[in-house]
């Protein structure tokens, strides 16, 4: 009987077993991110930098040349290589403590840079490596090891729409937020991916896609209940979509 | 070519570029801003990359970063600034990138003040960052010697994968002095960076890593092992000094930079009152010069380390005699710039010591 | 080679030009072959308070850089005067802004040359060239360098759009020494 190969696993991922908890959407997005670089020809000549939290050991997943930043300073590490190789793809990938506290002003400013550059932004509202403390994208209301009776707005504020700040600032060039919860959203994401790599071949500046993700072990839910949080609790917070596209003319204000 | 004057922070600058630095990524701080300034116009006019960061934190990583592509690459900045950039300087250390970083002193701690100092040398010498690691270091004393070592490291940078930084106080930042920029010097032949992450994956047919990782305490021992390796081949290889009239010294001023050449002033005038005095003076404070300590004549009966700091090098003068010879100090602190007749007044209370003993 | 050792201070107001005044000083002393260090005072104090450089000249290896006794002050304005006049090696000089400098007791053990440098500058037409005036008359009182050697530095300083101000230098420097030569006699 002849058999036809219907599916392979990207050569954009290491065959490297990925170390993530079970039900945690890094490995979906590892592999979208994977799967554009394979399918765009960028992978022999991009260089990944991994960032410091739950991704920080991606650098052993990613199959194209990797450099693994200091917590927060990956944009900056990004900016350091791009400004040298400029005809090289170079992307960071980050969480939401690391580029949303620590890295808020390497972020901000390689925005307002235009550097061209991708990021992407992982967004699962807590810190999970170091065991679940409250980030400053963590929901108000939400339990963490360090907001133990729910985050308070009054002490800690409010969470940080990452996309929407960015999206004032007229150095960022494309702009999206997006969800893996499900198959369509899955595809959705894939395109934005596609879309941002897209913007910085044509050298036209800083893009960045922020993924709504799940953290089921410290948020203390199984994997399907963490999906519907993130769809019923995040999403709302933190709206999908475009929030920037200065990639078409007279469409700045997204 | 002949000599130029030039000040201290463009001269520094110009010899960046001569030593082949590709990129430059800096913040301002004083007293060294004449350094970015002059490298922002005359990198782009060379196609090179100057890039002001939003901070020293960003500017050392863009430094990390723009190293593990394996580019030729500067940054500078003055003490409280290279207490920022400690973080990034312990990653290119632990992932061995090469790399030149120029610290123009200034009085500290804190915010500090402005004027010269070398209240630094703990900082420098000891590794600022976490972690077992060592940072190749230098301390020139005239305009020429620090152009001719500026071209020269990134020669070392790239030759150990290791950082190099040049450490001047505010005064040699500020001053001008005729240099010559051409001047031969010895580089080291800089091995081909196969190691860097560099996005040619596809054509070297591998993927490299810029990591200092591990979270495997024995593989990070053995890393750590490999790295103390090369330390110990740079305290074989680059410890430099110079020594001056220590032949028939009956004490020996130890100080670097600024402060060697205004105790040079100092030994002149005692040699002319017939007071024995002579000099060992580090250029490299990291390794420390401990071989210019071996041997010394039976005449020397002290040693004195001489700062703009308050006895930070002087641990190191008392480490490399080994208890064989008192170590006695005279230093400023804040940016305060000690004459020459403190020097004289210092070394003369220290020798009426040694007669009233006899 | 000639035997030089000179250590001077020029201070006055920022704005007076009295670090380019140093500057000229030691970029001639760099085309004559001699050894030359040039320090400014730096920081806040530059904008618009009393600035400061002092320039050591010499045929030999310059060791210490810095000038706590120099041979000769320049003085541009009274806090200047009363700061340095105190450190003036015995013997040294002074070369004093008298415009802005008016009842001054002097040590006694020290040479006063009194430049009323500002208005000379403006019968010249230019305040800005008070410097250059003061400049002539260091030059004449030290006999440091020949006038064409600082004239070639002017030639060297002053491209393109100020080339146009080489001349007004070139006689603020001559009017400068004009002053010392009088006072001498």
């Amino acid at each position: 009987m002849k058999t036809k190969r219907v599916y392979e696993p990207t050569k954009g991922l290491t065959e490297r077993a990925l170390s993530y908890c079970p039900g945690c959407t890094h490995g979906i997005i590892h592999k979208l991110v994977a799967e554009v670089l394979e399918e765009q020809g960028l992978l022999g000549e991009t260089i990944g930098v991994a960032s410091v939290g739950c991704s920080v050991m991606n650098y052993e997943f990613f199959n194209c040349d990797m450099q693994q930043a200091p917590h927060g300073r990956a944009p900056a590490v990004a900016t350091g290589i791009k400004r040298v190789k400029p005809d090289k793809t170079v992307f960071t990938y980050q969480g939401d403590g690391d580029l949303a506290s620590i890295g808020m002003a390497e972020v901000v400013h390689s925005a307002h840079r235009s550097e061209n550059i991708t990021v992407i932004f992982v967004n699962n509202a807590i810190y999970g490596m170091t065991g679940g403390q409250m980030a400053p994208t963590t929901l108000i209301g939400q339990k963490t090891s360090t907001s133990p009776e729910g985050r308070n707005q009054l002490t800690t504020g409010l969470p940080i729409r990452v996309s929407e700040m960015l999206a004032t600032i007229p150095g960022a060039t494309y702009l999206e937020r997006v969800s893996v919860h499900d198959p369509k959203h899955v595809r959705l994401a894939k395109k934005a991916i596609q879309k941002a790599f897209d913007v910085q071949t044509k050298k036209q500046g800083f893009s960045m896609i922020e993924f709504i993700s799940t953290c089921p072990v410290n948020w203390g839910m199984t994997p399907t209940d963490s999906l519907a949080w993130a769809v019923d609790s995040m999403i709302p917070y933190y709206p999908l979509g475009v929030y920037k596209d200065a990639t078409k003319p007279g469409d700045d204000d997204a | 070519m002949g000599k130029v004057l030039m000040k201290g922070n463009e001269a520094m600058a110009l010899a960046a570029i001569k030593g082949g630095c590709d990129a430059f990524y800096g913040y301002p701080i004083t007293p060294q801003n004449e350094l970015p300034e002059y490298l922002s116009k005359h990198m782009p006019l060379q196609g090179k990359v100057f890039v002001q960061a939003e901070s020293e934190v960003a500017a050392i990583n863009m430094v990390y970063g723009a190293a593990g592509a394996g580019a030729r690459v500067l940054t500078s900045s003055s003490s409280p600034g290279i207490a920022l950039k400690q973080e990034g300087i312990s990653y290119m250390a632990g992932s061995e990138l090469p790399g030149v970083i120029i610290n123009v002193m200034r009085g500290g701690p804190g915010l500090g003040g402005i004027q010269p100092s070398q209240a630094d040398y703990n900082q420098i010498t000891r590794g600022g960052g976490n972690g077992d690691y060592h940072v190749l270091s230098f301390a020139p004393e005239s305009l020429q010697e620090t152009v001719n070592i500026v071209k020269e490291s990134f020669s070392l940078a790239d030759y150990y994968r290791n950082p190099v930084m040049i450490a001047v106080d505010g005064l040699i930042g500020q001053m001008m002095e005729p240099v010559e920029l051409d001047q031969e010097i010895n580089e080291k032949v800089s091995p081909e960076k196969t190691w860097a992450a560099n996005g040619e994956s596809a054509k070297r047919g591998k993927i490299n890593k810029i990591v200092s990782l591990s979270l495997d305490p024995y593989e990070l021992e053995k890393h750590n092992l490999k790295l103390q390796k090369k330390y110990h081949e740079m305290i074989a290889n680059e410890q430099r000094y110079e020594s001056i009239l220590t032949a028939d010294a009956e004490i020996i001023i130890v100080a670097y930079g600024t402060m060697a050449r205004i105790a040079r002033t100092a030994i002149k005038s005692l040699r002319e009152e017939g007071i024995k005095a002579g000099m060992i003076r580090p250029i490299s404070i990291w390794p420390f010069p401990s071989r210019a300590f071996k041997n010394l004549p039976t005449t020397v009966k002290t040693l004195l380390a001489v700062e703009m700091s308050l006895g930070q090098m002087r641990q190191d003068v008392v480490l490399s005699i080994n208890g064989q010879l008192p170590v006695e100090f005279y230093g400023r602190a804040g940016g305060v710039v000690p004459e020459a007749s403190e020097i004289i007044d210092k070394v003369k209370s220290i020798i009426g010591g040694h007669k009233n003993e006899n | 080679m000639r035997n030089i050792e000179e250590k001077v201070i020029v201070a006055g107001f920022g704005g007076q030009g009295v670090m380019l005044m140093g500057q000229i000083l030691s970029y001639t002393a760099t085309e004559e072959g001699l050894n030359t260090v040039w320090i400014p005072s730096y920081g806040p104090e530059t904008r618009g308070g009393t600035a400061n450089c002092s320039v050591i000249i010499s045929s030999e290896m310059i060791n210490s850089p810095v000038v706590p006794v120099p041979n000769t002050i320049i003085a541009m304005n009274k806090p200047s005067l009363e700061k340095f006049e105190p450190k003036l090696t015995p013997g040294g000089t002074a070369l004093v802004n008298s415009d802005l400098i008016k009842d001054y007791t002097f040590r006694d053990d020290i040479i006063v040359y009194s430049v009323p440098c500002n208005a000379m500058a403006l019968s010249l037409g230019n305040l800005k060239v008070a410097n250059m005036i003061m400049l002539g008359a260091y030059l004449e009182s030290t006999h440091l360098f020949e006038v064409q050697a600082i004239e070639k530095t002017f030639n060297k300083l002053f491209v393109g759009d100020k080339a146009k101000l080489i001349t007004l230098n070139k006689n603020a420097l001559s009017a400068g020494i004009e002053v010392v030569k009088k006072q001498r006699i």
